[in-house]
């Protein structure tokens, strides 16, 4: 399936720009009309991406985020978010509740988030080489209901 | 500002404002944290009313200070939660550990 609209945003890893993604991808998406409940849905899940892209994948210093947003015929959204960081070595870990490598402060819920707020979501990893996370979600338009 | 904070050396109430997010946590966090070695208090309130969003990293705050106040005998409060807020908590099962209000309830 092609996307009928999309768009694409690169970002640096500094954390004054998770605000920005989150709020860039549901002004994008915003077009479609979404409940004020999917669009927060989208903005919180985003948002957990971004910030594992700057916490854990670049750990602090400087790289890339790519994000690329497609919107497809049914209304279904697909948002990849792309880091060329450290990777994870054990995606079913990393995405277990409360698992986290950061335990101080981090509550290890980041991915339970994302899959809850998020019809569908993918991960794929290479270790040493980065990661890219794939969240999937129908809005269901208002008008059409 | 991202917090404001009134405390006497029963209760301190941190009034949280804006996003939560990783970027705005580490402040929030040494300053509530700041006020609560000090002081030490029975009761730590946090004021979510306006907050208007929260991701897991404000789960993460929430969770911490629930720890600290409870290794120094003392309680957590949370209040003004926004429903999409609440979602977030619910998810992590905050309102278990301490007692949540939700905007618009009595206080
Ligand atoms: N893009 C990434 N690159 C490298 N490691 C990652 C990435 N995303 C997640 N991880 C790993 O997966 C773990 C779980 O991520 P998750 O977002 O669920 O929790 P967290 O970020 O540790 O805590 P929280 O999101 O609740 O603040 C992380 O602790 C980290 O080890
Ligand atoms: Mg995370």
């Amino acid at each position: 399936m092609k996307a009928v609209n999309e768009m694409k945003l690169t970002i640096e890893s500094r954390s004054v720009n998770e605000s920005f993604a989150r709020v860039a991808v549901s002004a994008f998406v915003a077009g479609l009309d979404p409940t004020v409940e999917e669009l927060s849905d989208i903005k919180t899940a985003v948002s957990e991406a971004v910030t594992n892209c700057i916490v854990h994948a670049y750990q602090n210093t400087m790289g890339r985020i790519y994000i690329w947003v497609g919107i497809f015929e049914d209304s279904t959204v697909k948002i990849r978010i792309r880091d060329r960081g450290c990777g994870i070595a054990n995606i079913e870990q990393a995405m277990t509740p409360l698992f986290t490598s950061q335990p101080q402060e981090r509550a290890g819920l980041g991915f339970a988030v994302m899959q809850s707020f998020c019809d569908k979501i993918s991960v794929r990893s290479t270790a040493g080489k980065g990661t890219t996370v794939t969240l999937m979600k129908k809005i269901e338009s208002r008008q059409r209901c | 500002m991202p917090v404001r904070i009134e405390a006497d050396k029963n209760l301190t109430t941190a009034y949280l404002s804006g996003e939560i997010d990783h970027h705005s946590c580490v402040f929030i966090r040494d300053e509530i944290d700041a006020t609560i070695n000090r002081l030490a208090p029975l009761e730590l309130c946090l004021d979510f009313m306006h907050v208007s969003f929260m991701d897991s990293s404000g789960i993460g705050l929430v969770m911490g200070r629930y720890k600290l106040m409870h290794s120094l005998g003392g309680r957590l409060r949370v209040r003004g939660v926004s429903p999409s807020t609440m979602k977030v908590m619910k998810l992590a099962g905050l309102d278990l550990l301490a007692k949540i209000d939700c905007k618009g309830e009595k206080r």
